[in-house]
């Protein structure tokens, strides 16, 4: 991707960040996860709304870095509607991606503005602060819905 | 000034991160090249030239120390891992057989984590009481404050001399003779302060006293604990082995040898001991004042420089140290420090280790300035004209 666009894109999310600002949850339908980097500066909460098999809903918020809050942003936007095996696909492409790895991608779409974070070790952490809470919390979802 | 004396200055940069570490002289490397290249051996035990001249290197800088922080002896000074190890030493080898239930240790919000932790678990495991003093509206400590948070229950006051991220310069002398006074034990984190300013044990009439030797131009590895003799005599040591016994029998018996020795197990950290000391004699070359005066200078002309930028909020103006937290309005504290590594300037984002302090500011993060001895008036020109441009902060850093 190219290096304007890209910025255009990571601006873009952080400046407007899509679904940022957690939601009232009186009915308790909403899983709530709070991810911190170990950089400590970070701070995300992330909310999730899973039904039966699909990602009905995700909201987050907290302070971050442009890096971190945009990512963040892209990745609910992408996931919302997804079976949670389609999500977990996708996640797996990203993390390759930022690590380094073979992945694919035409999966990725906007995501792959992350492409070259490798380039800048200290910013994977930021990349992947919005992922390891969904990894943490798709994984628990899919491993209950195995059983 | 002096900066010809710090190889790591002929890089192109402007170090002003001497809050989390600092800079290395020459000297103090020489010191610790010298004893790996020419004199390596162990301590208090080998009878050949170079143990010998390790040995006498090792107990002069206790003295060295000793002299440097005012102690009355330099049976008084503990070489330890760092001010976070001191800490832990005080709290679970000492305040821990002395405290009960309901005792209460006074700190503040604006404390470093290892001056925080340790008393919460000491809280969980005796029932203790840490109460928190209250800071005034710039985020510093009074001694009215502190006075009226004294209660019949106080038994420890436990407070850094100069925090690190306000960087207010606690008026430690009345502290310690107000403690004195009410019979409450003095705890002084001086790992901000030792190199920057005089530290004087015996004027702030402080019990204990820790700091670190890396932020002091010294290695990283070693630290100090400074403990009041009546006191280190009463201490327990956390760690039992070879160095520190005078015998053992297989009955089980043994007998620990006098202060300090006793608390000093193991193979202590040589090499780093002997760059304190170099690093404390090279402080002393300069004069602690001139050190002291210098970073004052550099922070008034750092503050009226930033106060000309429109978007930056300072958060700790009238500090009398080295240290200024601010932050570009509407940029994440860690944005500023990747925008500024491009321009090779180095700064710290973040809380700090002072995680508390966000309820007092109301902000998370800040990016923080702390500049040491070898800062100087260009350093802050190129970081205020980068600083100027930041309009430009997400060309540079997406």
């Amino acid at each position: 991707m190219e290096r304007n666009l890209r910025r255009e894109i990571i601006l873009d999310n952080y400046q407007n960040p899509f679904h940022k600002g957690l939601v009232e949850d009186k009915k308790g339908v909403y899983i709530r996860n709070n991810t911190n980097s170990t950089s400590c500066i970070d701070n995300v909460d992330i909310m999730y709304k899973i039904k039966d098999d699909v990602i009905e809903d995700v909201y987050f918020d907290g302070e971050a870095c442009a890096i971190s809050t945009s990512a963040t942003s892209i990745m609910i936007r992408m996931l919302l509607g997804k079976s949670i095996a389609e999500a977990r696909r996708y996640l797996e492409n990203y993390e390759a991606m930022i690590e380094e790895r073979p992945y694919d991608k035409d999966l990725l779409g906007e995501l792959n503005a992350y492409e070259e974070i490798y380039l800048q070790p200290n910013r994977k952490k930021c990349a992947l602060l919005p992922f390891e809470s969904l990894k943490r919390v798709l994984e628990e979802e899919y491993e209950k819905r195995k059983d | 000034m002096h900066r010809e004396d710090f190889p790591m200055l002929k890089q192109d940069i402007v170090y002003f991160d001497n809050g989390a570490t600092s800079l290395k002289p020459q000297e103090m490397i020489n010191a610790i090249v010298d004893y790996y290249s020419n004199h390596t051996a162990n301590i208090h035990r080998g009878d050949y030239d170079a143990a010998i001249k390790t040995d006498k290197l090792y107990d002069e800088a206790r003295t060295i120390v000793a002299e440097f922080i005012h102690a009355e002896s330099p049976r008084e000074v503990i070489f330890t891992s760092g001010m976070t190890d001191s800490m832990n030493r005080i709290v679970f080898g000492f305040m821990k057989y002395q405290l009960k239930k309901g005792d209460e240790v006074l700190i503040s919000k604006a404390e470093h984590a290892s001056n925080v932790l340790p008393w919460y678990v000491l809280q969980k495991e005796l029932g203790i009481v840490v109460k928190e003093v209250p800071l005034d509206e710039n985020h510093e400590l009074t001694l009215e404050m502190l006075s009226s948070s004294i209660t019949d229950k106080t038994k420890v006051i436990s407070l850094a001399h100069i925090t690190n991220v306000i960087g207010d310069v606690r008026d430690v002398v009345s502290i310690g003779s107000l403690a004195k006074e009410k019979n409450i034990y003095f705890v002084v984190d001086a790992a901000q302060s030792v190199g920057h300013v005089d530290v004087n044990t015996m004027a702030m009439e402080a019990d204990f006293l820790v700091f670190s030797g890396h932020k002091m131009l010294g290695p990283t590895g070693v630290g100090v604990l400074y403990g009041r003799k009546t006191l280190l005599e009463q201490m327990q040591p956390m760690n039992y082995g070879g160095g520190m016994n005078e015998y053992f029998e297989s009955d089980g018996s043994y007998q620990v040898r006098e202060v300090p020795t006793r608390f000093e197990a193991g193979t202590p950290p040589i090499a780093e001991v002997i760059g304190l000391s170099a690093a404390v004699q090279y402080i002393n070359k300069i004069g602690i004042e001139n050190i002291h005066k210098h970073e004052l200078d550099l922070k008034k002309y750092l503050v009226s420089e930033l106060e000309k930028i429109d978007n930056i909020v300072l958060y700790n103006k009238s500090s009398e140290s080295g240290i200024l937290a601010f932050n570009i309005r509407g940029v994440f504290s860690q944005d500023t420090a990747i925008y500024l590594n491009h321009y090779h300037i180095y700064i710290r984002a973040g809380n700090h280790c002072s995680k508390m302090l966000k309820d007092d500011l109301n902000i998370k993060n800040t990016c923080r300035i702390s500049m040491h001895l070898y800062n100087s008036k260009d350093d802050i020109d190129k970081l205020v004209e980068v600083l100027r441009q930041s309009e430009d902060i997400f060309k540079i850093i997406l």
